[in-house]
């Protein structure tokens, strides 16, 4: 501290000199707050003029939905607790099917990612080719995918499991590729320097000390998949998206049933959050499960 | 027995290791000392195939280790132990997994996954970490450990290859003076016991002296001097560190007696 001081004052051109970038940095900053404003707001008046009826007098309607659907649940109340037991096996499908393509996902996401990260790929010149496929992976909607198999397939939880799955691969992939490039290297050339061959050098050397990041991620992956699975039995792909979309059609008069699968698919996020930040929690702060 | 012959790395413009010739007839106990930046680690790394020869050749026994990829490399590199001077160990592993990884080369990728080992290693490991002293550590996560204790799993890693030759680059460099004699006391005694071959990279003269049958001196990537410790007087470690005439031998030793007395300590029992 007491040499920073000398030399500041000794040498007042060095506050000078920041001093005059502070406020650079100041100027720069608002002209790009000026930008961003006029931008969000030229936006929305295009948006505005754009849109087929008004967007301002249709904003009140956005509610009435929702006031239908509640109104038609409070009245069959009795109802709810049969409706959510009816429609608990295709939760569980629902799950199932989100498990299972976590799993899969997640298995083949680690070896993409070992595959794509600098310093410890078999193949270093395969590293773009690796990254790029992943990207393909990421960038097709799991809702295309699903579409495309459930025609070859016919409908059905494997289509979306392999949807979900394929996803899954390209998403946590670049997610551990990440971790992987923050894993120390000395016990990976330990192991190398006992004639460990890749494989072994990966399994020991590298995947021990990231694991607990790979579960993390993959949980909050899981959460994403049940989500994700329940949008794809709108287009029949099984599980409880297929009750919500044939009871949620206006003017089928079920939309008791559509809120208690809306409880039980609220109910299933909120747990499944809590668990995985419960097991999170302990995996960072170190302690036993 | 070992014979390298012009061996030469350089990484881009730069030379680490200059046309360097080292004869070996039998198995003994050398010290490489150099300033930092001198080609230690990597004439070790070198040996060990963690660094690829720009030049010349390494010769073990009849065996070209220079020329060797793959499978073959990896066979020579289990028989060819090395230490490191932060241990390398996997720090969320057991230390009994950890000794077990020395057998990694003879074991199928399979069931290394699942961390099977025969039962007659695991018995071999325990045995090998009680030679040590440290096998009551034996379940125990690697980085629960000390620095010490570290380097004598790293140790009986090493050992646990069975090795023809073992490689120490810097292994008492990052630990206090206490554990430093302990670790090079377990390597003097492996070489003495066993009779394999050691080739430490020290960076104190007076541990090169004291656990050495012969001292390597390099200097930017040469070999300056190469001899028995009686032969390596002031004089010559100055030409090796560059030094003038300030350096003092006691100015960097670790061990604990040159507080009282800078005088030559025979070798103890060990």
């Amino acid at each position: 501290m007491a040499l920073a001081d000398t030399a500041s004052q000794s040498n007042p051109t060095v506050s000078e000199a920041y001093l005059a970038m502070v406020r650079q940095k100041r100027i720069f900053g608002g002209i790009l707050l000026a930008i961003f404003v006029a931008l969000m707001v030229g936006g929305f008046l295009v948006a505005q003029e754009r849109n087929a009826g008004d967007f301002i007098p249709g904003l009140p309607q956005v509610l009435d939905f929702p006031a239908a659907v509640v109104a038609e649940a409070w009245e069959n109340r009795a109802q709810l607790p049969g409706f959510i037991v009816q429609f608990f096996p295709s939760l569980i499908e629902t799950i199932n099917i989100a498990a299972v393509s976590t799993l899969i996902g997640g298995l083949a996401a680690i070896i993409l990612s070992l595959f794509s990260t600098r310093g410890l790929a078999l193949f270093p010149r395969m590293i773009p080719v690796v990254r790029r496929f992943m990207d393909v992976l990421r960038a097709i909607p799991e809702i295309v995918i699903a579409l495309v198999l459930i025609f070859l397939l016919g409908g059905g939880p494997v289509p979306a499991m392999i949807a979900i799955a394929l996803h899954t691969a390209g998403a946590l992939g670049k997610l551990f590729s990440e971790i992987n490039e923050n894993a120390a290297l000395g016990p990976v050339e330990g192991l190398a320097s006992v004639g460990a061959n890749w494989t072994q050098r990966m399994l020991l050397g590298v995947v021990p000390q990231v694991a607990p990041n790979y579960l993390s991620y993959a949980l909050l992956r899981f959460e994403v998949n049940i989500r994700a699975s329940a949008i794809l039995g709108f287009v029949g792909a099984g599980g409880i998206g297929y009750d919500l979309r044939n009871t949620i059609t206006f003017g089928t008069g079920k939309f008791d049933e559509a809120a208690a699968i809306f409880i039980l698919l609220f109910a299933t996020i909120v747990t499944f959050d809590q668990l995985s930040s419960v097991v999170r929690n302990r995996l960072t702060h170190g302690r036993a499960l | 027995m070992l014979k390298i012959t012009e061996l030469t790395k350089k990484f881009g413009a730069n030379i680490a290791v200059d046309r360097t010739n080292i004869t070996v007839k039998q198995p003994a106990m050398i010290g490489i000392i150099g300033r930092s930046g001198a080609g230690k680690s990597t004439l070790l790394r070198m040996l060990n195939c963690l660094t690829e020869a720009t030049s010349g050749e390494i010769v073990f026994d009849d065996l070209t280790v220079t020329q060797l990829r793959g499978a073959a490399r990896r066979n020579w590199q289990s028989q060819c132990a090395m230490i490191f001077q932060q241990f390398n160990l996997v720090p969320r592993m057991d230390v009994v997994s950890n000794v077990l990884h020395g057998t990694l080369n003879r074991r199928s990728t399979l069931s290394t996954m699942f961390n099977l080992y025969p039962q007659s290693d695991i018995e071999q490991a325990i045995d090998i970490l009680d030679r040590l002293g440290i096998a009551e550590h034996a379940p125990k996560r690697a980085e629960a450990l000390s620095g010490g204790q570290q380097q004598r799993v790293a140790i009986a890693r090493a050992l646990m290859q069975d090795p023809r030759i073992i490689l120490a680059d810097e292994p008492i460099a990052s630990l206090d003076p206490m554990n430093a004699q302990v670790v090079m006391q377990s390597l003097r005694r492996i070489h003495e016991e066993d009779g394999r071959m050691v080739i430490a990279n020290l960076h104190t003269l007076d541990t090169a002296r004291r656990y050495c049958d012969r001292v390597i001196g390099m200097r930017a990537g040469r070999i300056v001097f190469d001899g028995t410790p009686e032969q390596l007087t002031t004089g010559v470690a100055r030409d090796i560190y560059g030094a003038d005439e300030n350096f003092s031998e006691a100015a960097t030793s670790t061990e604990i007696e040159t507080l009282n007395q800078p005088a030559r300590i025979p070798v103890a029992a060990v």
